[in-house]
């Protein structure tokens, strides 16, 4: 974007001194070849994944397939594997919901009240986002334990909401910061209550950032492996996360095709969910995570 | 909090009987108390737990699963004896550092700069190839790089068509593969954090100076960078609390062996709390992981204070 924009002033120029011009053009060449070096490092180990994903006789070596086949993919999905598909989607859009849900009104007052209200509270959440979760988890199994929790599918999205709610509350603050006040206010004149105007202005404002919280839980939750694994034991109620490595373990060397095609599922609905964010937002998802570089 | 607003008081718009106040406060505490009432029982009080059982000998099972006795320090004196926490501490260093601070920071600072100016197409087919390894769940980013390293693999099968002898990469270095599996999943962050921070760096300063002679590397090294230390800074902290959490991506690809040679923090707390049931002293562990976590947080509180 930035460049297409300073690039327009600049044609209208005189030419560059002419000592910059074949230097320039040599280590435009040079960026050239080491980003497309760059680019296949990146892409060969997704090799397998693909070709194993279509090949009837797959193996860990990415192989062109003797015959392209889509059977690994129907084999797949089998009922257990929809099953955990859904499980995952119960899990990801109830966490997501949720957080949005519970963020949104405890984004508002920080946003809006003074800063003597809000910065320690502030201070604390950004404090929380930089704790390890993983470390978290074993109290947290012995939370469950005793609370008879475990292979609850209700608590663990409960879990997955707790542990991600500091950083959507952050972002939801900053998002609602761009939004002027003075809409409100006049909501205010004629008499309507905080929780209106939120809902009423300021929420459907924030549109782009409340679609970037809600993608950004989701996308955590939906990639999240160790949480389920630890805290859904009950093969009926684990994600497909949990599912693909237990796959993984029981099938093992006999069926790297099928486990391809499990993945690549898998990971469907991710990428096209960031796809479509980032054809929509431009890059506000990925900087969303905090850093305001 | 009515305390806290005392100095408004003076104002006259806030000149309002008690009552009106404690609506106000009220108004302004009710809505944080869902969402905070819900990170105190999934997030805050675990913590606490956490601290109360690295002091007990609590177990998964067995008598003291029902019953744990408070033992002190042992724990922790446990651990800090234990040959196997030593060396997790140090793997957790080296893999952090490695594939973090080292290669992410510097791979993703290498990309953006790389990228700046190039053509729209070239900057938008990298990008969405190393875009894609970090929006791939963690999961398959191990599964991909599993099959990649594996004996019967796709490097070896590309080392041996050029004539090269490959190896079991992941006996053989199973440190080194886990780092550059990590480089590869997370230097798309450190690239796009770059990329944006490069786009606010003044094109006519750099263009002045190349006016006057400045090469390349000293207009990067004495305008850009110095001009992207904030970035650089807070970008540095991130990665290197995402990366002291990985767990999954080397769980899928060693568990953590061959043997312990890749048992990072994350992995040995895992193996004490629920492999071998000892969760009491997986707790000691996971205390000294959040210890690490909050450090590093708290450095990062600092370099964000401005923005609250």
């Amino acid at each position: 974007m930035t460049t297409a924009v300073s690039a327009t002033p600049r044609t209208s120029r005189p030419p560059r001194l002419s000592t910059t011009g074949p230097r320039r053009r040599a280590a435009a060449a040079v960026a050239y070849l080491v980003l497309a070096l760059v680019a296949i490092a990146f892409l060969l180990p997704f090799g397998w994944l693909f070709l194993a994903s279509v090949s009837d006789q797959a193996s860990l070596k990415a192989d062109v397939p003797h015959q392209l086949t889509l059977r690994n993919f129907a084999d797949v999905l089998t009922g257990d594997n929809l099953h955990a598909l859904a499980n995952s989607l119960v899990l990801s859009l109830g966490a997501a919901v949720l957080t949005l849900v519970l963020a949104a009104p405890a984004a508002y007052p920080l946003s809006r009240y003074t800063r003597r209200f809000g910065r320690p509270i502030l201070l604390g959440l950004l404090f929380a986002t930089g704790l390890p979760i993983t470390a978290i988890l074993v109290p947290v199994y012995g939370l469950f334990v005793q609370l008879e929790l475990l292979d609850s599918i209700p608590a663990t999205t409960l879990f997955l909401t707790a542990t991600g709610l500091p950083m959507a509350i952050w972002m939801m603050k900053n998002f609602m910061d761009e939004v002027p006040i003075a809409l409100e206010e006049a909501a205010w004149v004629d008499g309507a209550s905080g929780f209106r105007a939120l809902l009423r202005i300021v929420l459907p404002l924030m549109l782009p950032g409340t679609t970037v919280v809600f993608t950004f839980t989701f996308a955590l939750t939906w990639g999240n492996f160790f949480v389920p694994f630890i805290l859904l034991v009950d093969p009926a109620k684990q994600p497909a996360s949990v599912a693909i490595y237990q796959y993984f373990g029981l099938h093992g060397t006999a069926s790297y095709g099928l486990l391809a095609a499990f993945s690549i599922l898998y990971s469907l609905p991710v990428v096209v969910l960031y796809t479509l964010v980032q054809r929509v937002l431009g890059n506000a998802f990925a900087l969303s995570g905090g850093v305001k570089g | 909090m009515v305390a806290v607003d005392l100095p408004e008081s003076t104002r006259p718009a806030a000149r309002r009987s008690p009552a009106a106040r404690g609506r106000r406060a009220a108004g302004r505490i009710l809505p944080l108390v869902p969402a905070f009432a819900l990170i105190a029982l999934f997030f805050l009080g675990p913590i606490l737990w956490c601290v109360y059982a690295s002091f007990t000998d609590v177990a998964l099972t067995g008598a003291t699963a029902s019953t744990p006795h408070l033992i002190g320090l042992r724990n922790y004196r446990r651990m800090f004896a234990d040959p196997a926490f030593g060396q997790s501490l140090w793997l957790t260093v080296v893999f952090v550092v490695g594939s973090a601070v080292i290669g992410q920071n510097v791979g993703g600072m290498a990309l953006a700069l790389l990228m700046k100016s190039r053509h729209r197409i070239a900057r938008a087919v990298v990008g969405a190839i190393v875009v894609g390894a970090w929006v791939m769940p963690e999961l398959v980013a191990g599964f991909v790089w599993y099959a990649f390293l594996a004996d019967d693999g796709t490097l070896n099968a590309i080392l041996r068509a050029v004539g090269l002898h490959g190896k079991s990469w992941l006996y053989v270095m199973p440190l080194l593969s886990v780092i550059i599996a990590n480089v590869w999943r997370g230097t798309a962050f450190s690239m796009l954090v770059y990329s944006a921070a490069l786009s606010n760096v003044p094109e006519d300063l750099l263009e002045a100076a190349a006016v006057d002679g400045a090469s390349a590397y000293r207009r990067l090294r004495h305008i850009t960078l110095p001009l992207m230390r904030r970035a650089v800074m807070t970008n540095l902290m991130t990665i290197t609390l995402q990366t002291l959490a990985v767990f999954t991506l080397i769980f899928v690809m060693t568990g953590g062996g061959p043997g312990t040679k890749t048992q990072t923090l994350p992995i040995y707390m895992y193996q004490s709390a629920f492999k071998f049931y000892q969760l009491g002293y997986g707790a000691a562990l996971a205390i000294v992981l959040l210890a690490v976590g909050g450090v590093f947080s708290v450095i990062y509180l600092r370099m964000m204070r401005e923005e609250i």
